[in-house]
């Protein structure tokens, strides 16, 4: 099957559907991301120093835990946990593992890459690997907060795609999803396997590790392939920081003082006449 | 003329706030604003477009009898390339998160959700990482570029022009396996924070789910949202709907009340952007109260009540005037 991305050409075979589970993958995006509580300092104009903690991507908690939920009645499937990212991204696949991924495969880079070819390099990883069932991501990452890899990988690999996901439930050949759109407003969306499922806070309670399953995930197998054994070819679009400074908070805070009804009235004064909103 | 889209988005039938603030920003010489209606009211809204500068509006039909953001996608897509339409702009709302990555991802076109600053020109944006702990300046190349922009960052100016409609009907869709079955909503009509002018959002303080009433009770009399910590979502007080925060809603309101509520990085991560922050806490040393506008010590039981009353007599001021 042939298909245009970015531009150029590129191959992708469509997983064939099916219901033969023996050699069906449960994969789960990873992404390794600073801690968000770490101080996060501007280093080189672009990036940022990197001497942080580095945690799993908080929605790919959720990913990880829904993935490990839906093999157990499915005592063939594998979890396999993929990640993007620098040599100690590793830490990352570790977690995913400790928390109920079976192995992992890191794709090494030497520099962040943007969602564009992270999509690219996922997907030719994925089909390098096995045939993927369900593909789990999270609903965003807390870093570039980009909002996007799960449709673009949904879209290399020609597959359906739901995202911000707070319910999954397995329907013959394909899964039910409930997706939270807005405020009280849920989406009930019938996909047909294989599909991309985007994780969601609502989806489940991460299954936080107990030390057994930090010690086993040591022992689990993780396969480290390069850029280059993947050969993708350099999209013709991209997304590039050109500059990254910190946000300036310059706020100065002032009182409201006296009694409860004064603090009201001064408040009140403040939204009609400074802030001019009511 | 450079044609810049505006994926635009319907309230009730009518087009919502934030499309005129979207519109304004993408404003310039030599640009021709276009406006994408996907199955949408695209006649009703005609004049209100035309009063923010759109030259031409686009009545896209994509065969859609509901929601189904998948289809919507496709039509819009193929509504720029027949078009030549190579930048869109759309807001980051509810929606938005759904339909313009499905847009990048078919065109293979470089997307920026979030955007707080577009050069249209220069295919440039400025938008925040980390948490809202940093800004970057961005820079997309690729044959069409796809913007997210956050709502009230530009205030919406009229400029009259005069628009025409032109219809597409888009009838290449394939079936890819995604079907919409159902949407359910609970009725509560929660006005979406992201959007929203004035924000009212307890934590912890809050104590109680009942208690979470005091703050419905003011924000009726100001047309405010209510929002949350996530102690308050964890606890079950409110849906996770309402949280403000890293992994809730980011939000960009011109007035934030942080109720009750101790001001974490993780909270701030969703809110920091907002014009304004008053802060009502007990403790005069919270993380918030050294970074807000206006403070309040004191006990949110006694204040929310007195605030409640002078909003409501503040509102009947301004009805009989
Ligand atoms: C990965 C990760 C993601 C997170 N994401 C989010 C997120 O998206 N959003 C979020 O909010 N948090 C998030 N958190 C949690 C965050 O770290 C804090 O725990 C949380 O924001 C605290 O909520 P709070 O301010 O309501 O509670 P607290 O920190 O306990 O503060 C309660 C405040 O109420 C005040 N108070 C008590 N009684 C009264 C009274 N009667 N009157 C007035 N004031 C009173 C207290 O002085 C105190 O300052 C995240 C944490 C992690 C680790
Ligand atoms: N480098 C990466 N490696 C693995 N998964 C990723 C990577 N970047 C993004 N993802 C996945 O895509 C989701 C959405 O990311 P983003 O588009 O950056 O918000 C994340 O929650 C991850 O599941």
């Amino acid at each position: 099957m042939k298909r245009v991305c970015c531009g150029r050409p590129v191959f992708f075979v469509k997983p064939e559907s099916g219901m033969n589970r023996k050699i069906m993958n449960i994969y789960v995006c990873v992404k390794h991301v600073p801690d968000s509580a770490a101080t996060i300092t501007v280093e080189g104009g672009t990036g940022i120093n990197e001497k942080i903690t580095f945690l799993l991507n908080p929605y790919d908690e959720h990913a990880v835990t829904e993935a490990a939920r839906i093999k157990t009645g499915l005592p063939d499937a594998e979890v396999v946990a993929v990640c993007l990212g620098k040599p100690t991204a590793e830490t990352t696949l570790r977690a995913a593992m400790a928390m109920g991924a079976d192995r992992g495969i890191l794709i090494e880079t030497d520099r962040p890459q943007d969602s564009i070819f992270t999509a690219l390099a996922l997907a030719a990883a994925i089909q390098s690997d096995g045939r993927p069932w369900i593909i789990f991501t999270g609903k965003e990452s807390i870093d570039s907060e980009g909002m996007q890899t799960q449709f673009r990988l949904a879209e290399n690999l020609s597959l359906p795609v739901a995202t911000n996901v707070i319910k999954v439930d397995i329907d013959g050949d394909g899964v039910r999803v409930e997706s939270e759109r807005e405020a009280g407003t849920i989406d009930v969306i019938r996909m047909t396997a294989p599909c991309v499922i985007g994780a969601g806070k609502g989806l489940n309670t991460p299954n936080y590790p107990t030390f057994p399953d930090i010690v086993k995930s040591r022992k689990k197998p993780v396969r480290r392939i390069g850029l280059a054994d993947l050969a993708i070819e350099s999209p013709a679009a991209g997304m590039q920081i050109q500059e990254l400074v910190p946000a300036v908070e310059q706020r100065t805070p002032r009182a409201l003082t006296g009694s409860a009804a004064d603090i009201a009235a001064q408040i009140v004064d403040i939204l009609k006449n400074e802030a001019k909103v009511i | 003329m450079n044609s810049i889209g505006l994926l635009i988005e319907f309230n009730d039938g009518r087009v919502k706030e934030a499309n005129f603030g979207m519109a304004t920003a993408a404003r310039g010489e030599n640009r021709n604003l276009v406006a994408l209606v996907a199955d949408g009211p695209a006649e009703d809204a005609q004049a209100v477009l035309e009063a923010y500068g759109v030259a031409r509006i686009v009545n896209i039909r994509s065969g859609n009898r509901s929601w189904d953001p998948a289809r919507q996608a496709a039509a819009v897509a193929a509504a720029m390339q027949k078009l030549e339409i190579d930048s869109l702009i759309g807001l980051t709302s509810p929606s938005g998160r759904e339909l313009l990555p499905r847009i990048a991802a078919r065109l293979g076109a470089p997307l920026i959700m979030d955007c707080i600053d577009i050069d249209l020109e220069a295919h440039r944006v400025r938008t925040s990482q980390y948490s809202g702990k940093t800004i970057a300046t961005i820079a997309l190349t690729g044959s069409h570029f796809i913007y997210g922009m956050r709502a009230n960052v530009v205030p919406a100016l009229k400029e009259p022009a005069e628009a025409e409609i032109i219809d597409f009907s888009f009838d290449g869709y394939q079936d890819t396996g995604y079907e919409v079955i159902e949407t359910r909503t609970d009725g509560s009509g929660a006005h979406y924070l992201a959007e929203a002018d004035i924000i009212i959002s307890g934590g912890r303080g809050l104590k109680r789910a009942e208690n979470f009433k005091l703050l419905f009770d003011c924000a009726r009399h100001m047309n405010a949202s209510v929002g949350a910590s996530r102690v308050a979502v964890d606890n079950g007080w409110v849906p996770y709907a309402m949280q403000v925060g890293q992994t809730g809603v980011k939000v960009n309101p011109k007035v934030y009340m942080a109720v009750g509520i101790s001001g974490s990085v993780q909270h701030f991560a969703g809110m920091k952007t907002a014009r304004m922050i008053i802060a009502i806490n007990t403790d005069e040393n919270a993380a918030i109260m050294a970074n807000c506008d206006y403070f309040a010590v004191g006990d949110l039981f006694e204040i929310l009540p007195e605030l409640e009353k002078a909003l409501a007599a503040a509102k009947r001021s301004k009805e009989v005037a």
